[in-house]
């Protein structure tokens, strides 16, 4: 008699609950994904997030308008000059503050800065998720140049606490704006080494073209915004649509995916969007850099941050889309409300979408793909 | 299209259901008639709202009336519009995840904060918060804890403060 090594009428072939995170390196931060799967081919997947959760709008509502930047700069950690700017144009919207020229140059400058920064990132651990290690440590260099200019800003490398409702914290140190030029001129041929070695790379097209594909309509339905949003084609950007600061003054290009290597809306057009958009920020800063007058930054600061009574919601195009504010005020020198609508919070959103019927290997692409970063996710 | 031109093809549509405060540009609707609004708002060709930015829970501050701030956005018209709905603290608010995936958790979300209810929502639970968590907190008349879990929660600010 042949001898039965399997009782074959044991075996199941169900759905098994897998759990990815909290700590995982690939979730980017403190985030959990319950992945139902069917060997492994993912049917649902179920983000759970709140593991970083600081209660950033119970305590803006304890705090005054001053104090609350520091707490901003601490929603999006990768991109604080964003949230910022952000919170300060929603309050200065609300106090219908004019800013003097110099201010409106300086935040630009910085904005760009800190987008290069924030893509350097999300570019270089797209490539360490998806296996390439090497334009890992090439962009954090290039990110780490960014940073020391920060700090002779203002003396942080990650929370700057720099811009302020109504101007700035300090002006500008000697020389920033030669330095600024030096770093574009030494960056700009380092965006072309990193298409060489990661952006043509044929690995690299073969594990982001064609996966999570994103169609225009369902990005705009699921709020998802930013990089994301224009991977899928959608020429949509707050710096252009709705201007806001001095963005009409500058000349620059709305990048959009096109489906080169693949379907439009893919991980690898995710991906290429924001290696444009650096090349796009340096064509910024250039003209920024060159036109930037003289002033005082200090001139319109108020001596206290009283708004009238009213609601606002103010917008801006971070680094990983609509950041947004909404601010009740009851005309006290605390708000009554804060709500911030976080970028990342709804292109998380998408990911159960974009990610059924694909393997446990392409989620990771695909949640790379999206930039997440949990600090502002969970607020 | 500006507010008052919004405003007034609305009304054109559905007759005697949205009102206006002064100096504010701002839609109120009544929850009863949030599905209907919210139809024309995705479906009108004029109007065209196809991207949910944000919902905004809020508090009036009298422990009985509790709200929450829509704003939409059309990607083609480029207009901007705010639709506020306030409810009692039982009663809920129809659900619009059928029209826009965003609001799925942002809705999520109003619940989780502010103990809004959400009528027809396919999955109406805590998001940020844990799920054993007491009481809403961004609500004025939110208490923090003694314990958790039968872990003392620390009171004694001297050491951070």
């Amino acid at each position: 008699m042949e001898k039965q090594l399997l009782d074959k009428s044991v075996i199941e072939s169900g759905e098994m609950v897998l759990n990815m995170g909290p700590q995982h390196p690939s979730t980017h931060g403190v985030l959990r994904l319950k992945i139902h799967t069917d060997g492994e081919i993912v049917s649902k997947i179920e983000p759970i997030i709140g593991y970083l959760h600081r209660c950033f709008e119970k305590h803006c509502e304890s705090l005054p308008y001053e104090q609350i930047v520091p707490f901003t700069d601490r929603c999006d950690y990768l991109a604080s000059m964003h949230m910022d700017h952000a919170f300060s144009i929603t309050v200065e919207k609300l106090m219908d503050i004019e800013l003097p020229a110099r201010v409106e140059y300086i935040r630009v400058i910085v904005a760009e800065l800190q987008r290069i920064a924030s893509h350097l990132i999300a570019v270089g651990t797209f490539g360490l998720d998806v296996g390439a290690i090497t334009p890992f440590t090439w962009t954090l260099r290039d990110r780490e140049r960014i940073l020391d200019l920060f700090e002779t800003l203002c003396g942080a490398r990650l929370l700057y606490n720099y811009i302020w409702p109504g101007g700035l914290s300090h002006d500008l140190p000697p020389l920033f704006i030669e330095h600024t030029k030096e770093f574009i001129n030494y960056f700009e041929p380092k965006i072309s080494e990193l298409n060489q070695v990661l952006t043509t790379n044929k690995i690299f097209i073969e594990r982001s073209a064609d996966v999570g594909v994103l169609p225009g309509d369902v990005a705009i339905n699921y709020g998802v915004t930013g990089p994301s949003l224009r991977g899928s084609g959608i020429n949509f950007d707050l710096r252009k649509n709705e201007p806001y600061s001095i963005y009409e003054k500058f000349d620059f290009e709305i990048p959009v995916g096109k489906g080169d290597m693949g379907t439009v809306g893919d991980c690898w057009d995710r991906y290429n969007v924001r290696v444009l958009e650096m090349q796009e920020s340096i064509n910024i800063l250039r003209q920024a850099c060159s036109q930037i007058p003289d002033g005082d930054v200090h001139e319109a600061l108020p001596k206290k941050i009283r708004p009238k009574i009213g609601e606002v919601y103010g917008r801006y195009e971070s680094a990983r889309g609509d950041v947004g504010f909404y601010i009740i005020s009851n005309g006290k020198n605390i708000p009554l409300r804060v709500k911030m609508r976080s970028p990342a919070f709804c292109n998380l959103s998408v990911l159960n979408e974009i990610s059924e019927g694909w393997m446990i290997s392409d989620i990771i692409a695909n949640l790379g793909s999206l930039d997440i970063v949990l600090g502002e996710i969970d607020r | 299209m500006t507010f008052r031109e919004i405003q007034k093809h609305i009304e054109s549509k559905i007759k005697g259901i949205i009102s206006v405060e002064d100096g504010k540009d701002v839609i109120f609707v009544p929850p009863l008639n949030w599905n209907e609004i919210a139809q024309l708002l995705k479906n009108d060709v004029d109007l065209d709202f196809d991207y949910l930015m944000c919902i905004s829970s809020y508090d009036k501050r009298d422990n009985k009336i509790y709200g929450a701030a829509y704003n939409f956005y059309s990607t083609l018209k480029g207009h901007y519009l705010e639709v506020r709905i306030e409810v009692d603290d039982e009663l809920s608010i129809p659900s619009i995840v059928s029209l826009w995936k965003a609001a799925d958790w942002h809705e999520r979300e109003a619940y989780d904060m502010m103990g809004l209810q959400f009528d027809g929502h396919p999955d109406l639970k805590r998001i940020l918060l844990s799920e054993d968590w007491d009481g809403y907190p961004l609500r004025k008349n939110y208490k923090e804890p003694d314990y958790y879990h039968g872990m003392p929660v620390p009171k004694d600010k001297s050491y951070w403060e």
